[in-house]
């Protein structure tokens, strides 16, 4: 029962972003049952953009069954309610709706896309893959042989090779060192009850996450989310999860596959969101070797040497732990050198930090890119949602640009060395040329 | 500069879609002005009418090494000043080839639109270029193919495809290049290539996002606008394919292969070389037949027989000559490439022989046609979308029609268009499978 509906609504939170998106103004919203959401009105495209997120990823899938929250996202669209599988996508594609269901090792994310006119049936099929998902047998094997084929053509790829041994061996036995997909033997493994299990666990109204950007105002807005979400338990019922640092560091680790080039990860202990060092080392990070054409590591590995097309660090964090990561690809009689060069770059950042020019113009592409950031209604949501994850609080967007300017020189140098002082953890895959495995091994 | 005065104005609105103003200047440059107010940010490209089938024979990949090499500095501004530029005001740039054009852009806040255009204005004819920095980017361009193809094969399924699909058209050739050929590309080679092509009468500039139509035009008659004509811009007339008369099938063994695939490519009209519609007709048919999980292959084999794992078709109408509609499975395990082959050809013979329904055909269109309204609120989506139409053969007005030429699309003709372009002899079949020889270590 819905008593009193239009009055429950919290005053909103308008917060106005002079510097970033002057058009843009982002409302908290309470609904009706008391889910909160982050609005922005946006009535120049028709149509509306839903996102949400559950606390509970791939992290709550058991050892043995790795991959069923992966399997139970892939699965939501195969029919729900009353709506086999045929019924379920005809429904979706005769009204152009978007449903997309991904799950992270912290969290299940999923998106919705529709025209105007299309809301209210896309609500309702959200509600339904939610709440009502069938896992019917047909859909449940067919979608398995689906990931299984992709799990068998991942032995032989190098990407997923190095990728898949780097985390294993920085997280031994804890839920991040697992794949989201799983592997051949646990998703062989998971059953339909742990499909129900991991969706009954998992989507629940305590810790939900939303954001939506359309035209619509408060109320309507709050209506649409307890359509969606209202019918889902209040609370969630999630396995505790350990906090983690990645080990390993120090080790070199080859993988042999058949390919002209070889792939890298390379990588250490990282920074959590909340940590108070977490925008210089994010600002550091991006002097070293984020993704524009300037780091030090683009500079280094590929236009100076021409040893690799791409190469990349990037600060990855969860609930429980936080990593430094980087990959490149390279011919394999030369990734004994590109391994060199970015051990190199790392240390020297690591021992003297960046220039005071570096700082400077990593504020200044940090401070202006943001706006990149937001300019779609699907980036818009995505990253209001993440604000709300990382629990960085209404006004973020807002405080940002402060945030970075206050980083000094001295900041930057001690997280340089927070981040770059432990040594790596590096793997590859492939065969380069004379490369070993070295370090302890398992 | 009056002289540079643009010639045309045809703006004119799809309803409810943005407000595309088009104009030409008197150099020949067209501009594509499509605004979007939602953020301070605007996505400024321009598009080359040169790609991959415009080169030499013998210098496969040099429009994409070119690619690269147009980061390496002009006389004005030396190499990496304009990156440096793009990143400190926090812009994103890149740059991408394909067979028929060649695209840089930026995105960046709105107030930084005319530093960018001056930087791209300069390097339309100022590029400086020595071997120090052209030989290192030789090898990243090996590194790329490698990353793209040598890891990937499926990706040289793909190549091996189109080599055969193309008998005399330099589309058999990949974009990358062929490795034999890239490894001997030249400064002079990248030089000579750059000379012929870039060329105010040969560009166009897409601008999307927070701008007023009027003043982007004044500002880039005031940079692009000031780069002279280029009296003898090749206009682009390759090689014509024969009619196709034989039936063609290749194996690719792989040892790295753990999934078969069979990928399947026709030779079939592109937007500028079909008659009206048909290219409409073509993308409804790829929609029906191979898109997401209603059509026709998925429901066959992937659902209902149970044959494959995945089963999808499309169809590609941004090229200036004979495109390609492509058709693509993965058999489930114990299920073999003939098999699954030949359940496809009963699904395309189906279509065939009895039509589409028209539940089928409504689904599709309302997707297509929502497709057009979804890019609406991506900038850098509508801006590729016209760069890619308009560099390939299309108007504005062609584009802004799209949706009216999809809604217009009836079930007689995909079934037409099915009967007459998903013939055999006009394919290639390709199979992808997993070499069993032992391998000999290569080791130098």
């Amino acid at each position: 029962m819905i008593r009193r509906a239009c009055m429950l609504f919290a005053a909103a939170v308008l917060i106005a972003l002079p510097n970033v998106a002057s058009a843009m103004t982002i409302e908290k919203i309470m609904s009706p049952s008391g889910i909160e959401a982050w609005l922005v009105r946006e009535k120049s495209v028709p149509l509306i953009t839903l996102n949400y997120a559950f606390h509970g990823g791939a992290s709550q899938d058991d050892a043995g069954k790795s991959g069923a929250a992966h399997f139970t996202a892939d699965l939501l669209d195969e029919g729900a309610g009353e709506l086999d599988s045929k019924t379920f996508h005809e429904r979706l594609e005769n009204h152009a709706i978007e449903l997309g269901f991904q799950v992270g090792r912290d969290t299940f994310h999923g998106s919705l896309r529709a025209l105007n006119e299309h809301r209210d049936e896309a609500i309702d099929l959200l509600r339904l893959a939610l709440t009502k998902p069938r896992f019917d047998a047909e859909a449940v094997e067919r979608v398995r042989e689906q990931e299984l084929s992709v799990l068998r053509r991942d032995i032989t790829n190098p990407n997923d090779l190095a990728s898949r041994r780097w985390w294993q061996t920085a997280f031994p036995g804890h839920p991040y060192g697992r794949e989201t997909k799983g592997t051949l033997e646990t998703m062989a493994r998971v059953t339909v009850n742990d499909l129900r299990d991991y969706a009954r666990r998992v989507f629940a109204r305590n810790e939900l996450k939303v954001s939506i950007v359309g035209d619509v105002d408060e109320k309507t807005a709050g209506e649409l989310i307890d359509r969606a979400f209202g019918g889902l338990p209040a609370k969630n019922d999630l396995k505790p999860i350990s906090d983690a640092t990645p080990s390993g560091l120090g080790r070199r680790i080859v993988i042999d596959v058949d390919v002209p080039q070889a792939v890298v990860t390379f990588g250490g202990p990282g920074i959590a969101r909340s940590d108070p060092q977490f925008m210089a080392a994010y600002i550091v990070n991006h002097i070293l070797g984020g993704g524009s054409f300037s780091s030090r590591l683009y500079k280094e590995v590929r236009e100076k040497r021409g040893l690799a097309y791409g190469v990349s660090n990037s600060l990855v964090w969860f609930r429980h732990a936080a990593v430094v990561l980087g990959g490149t690809a390279t011919r394999a009689d030369r990734t004994a050198d590109a391994l060199a060069v970015i051990e190199q770059e790392t240390k020297r950042m690591a021992e003297n930090g960046p220039t005071a020019e570096e700082l400077a113009a990593a504020k200044s592409f940090l401070k202006g890119s943001y706006a990149l950031t937001l300019d779609t209604s699907g980036k818009i949501a995505a990253q209001l949602t993440q604000i709300q994850i990382d629990n960085l609080g209404i006004d973020y967007i807002q405080r940002r640009s402060s945030l970075i300017d206050a980083v000094t020189i001295d900041d930057a140098k001690k997280a340089a060395r927070r981040l770059y002082g432990n040594g790596m953890l590096v793997t590859v895959a492939g065969r380069p040329k004379g490369l070993a495995s070295n370090g302890t091994t398992e | 500069m009056a002289a540079l005065l643009a010639v045309a104005s045809r703006a004119q609105s799809a309803p409810n879609g943005p407000q595309v103003s088009d104009f030409i200047l008197g150099n020949g440059l067209e501009l594509v002005v499509i605004p979007d107010h939602r953020a301070p940010v605007v996505t400024h490209m321009i598009w080359y009418k040169v790609g991959a089938a415009d080169e030499t024979p013998g210098k496969s990949g040099l429009a994409h090494f070119l690619e690269h090499l147009m980061f390496k500095g002009t006389a004005k501004n030396p190499a990496g000043k304009f990156s440096q530029v793009v990143a400190r005001i926090g812009g994103q740039e890149n740059a991408f080839t394909s067979q028929d054009y060649t695209g840089y852009f930026q995105r960046v806040p709105s107030e930084q639109l005319r530093t960018v255009m001056e930087f791209e204005a300069d390097r339309m004819t100022g590029l400086q270029l020595t071997d120090d920095v052209v030989l290192p980017e030789r090898n990243v361009i090996l590194e790329e193919q490698n990353q793209r193809v040598g890891n990937n094969p499926r990706a040289r399924l793909s190549e091996q495809i189109d080599a055969a699909l193309y008998l005399n058209h330099p589309y058999g050739k990949p974009v990358i290049g062929w490795r034999h050929e890239m490894e001997q590309l030249s400064r002079d080679d990248a030089i000579g290539f750059y000379r012929r092509f870039y060329a105010p009468n040969n560009a166009i500039v897409v601008i999307a996002g927070d701008v007023d139509p009027l003043k982007v035009r004044m500002m880039v008659e005031e940079t692009y606008g000031k780069i002279p004509r280029h009296g003898t811009v090749a206009s682009r007339v390759r090689p014509e394919e024969p009619p196709p008369v034989a039936v063609r099938s290749l194996t690719l063994a792989d040892p790295r292969v753990e999934m078969p695939t069979l990928q399947r490519e026709y030779l079939v009209p592109s937007f500028r070389t079909a008659k009206r519609g048909e290219s409409e007709t073509l993308e409804v048919l790829s929609h029906i037949l191979g898109s997401g999980s209603n059509s026709r292959l998925y429901r066959a084999l992937v659902v209902d027989k149970q044959m494959a794992v995945m089963a999808s078709a499309w169809y590609d109408a941004n090229a200036l000559d004979l495109s390609k509609f492509g058709v693509v499975g993965g058999p489930r395990s114990g299920v073999t490439l003939q098999q699954l082959e030949s359940a496809i050809d009963a699904v395309i013979t189906q279509i065939i022989d009895k039509g589409v329904t028209l539940e089928e055909l409504e689904r599709t269109k309302t997707r297509l046609i929502a497709d057009a309204v979804y890019a609406q609120d991506n900038q850098a989506t509508m801006a590729r979308w016209y760069g890619a139409a308009l560099t390939t053969g299309a108007t504005v007005n062609d584009v802004k029609s799209w949706t009216d030429r999809i809604r217009a699309v009836t079930g007689e003709q995909v079934q037409g268009a099915a009967k007459q372009w998903l013939e055999k002899q006009r394919s290639v079949t390709g199979y992808l499978i997993k070499d069993k020889s032992p391998q000999v270590e290569k080791r130098s």
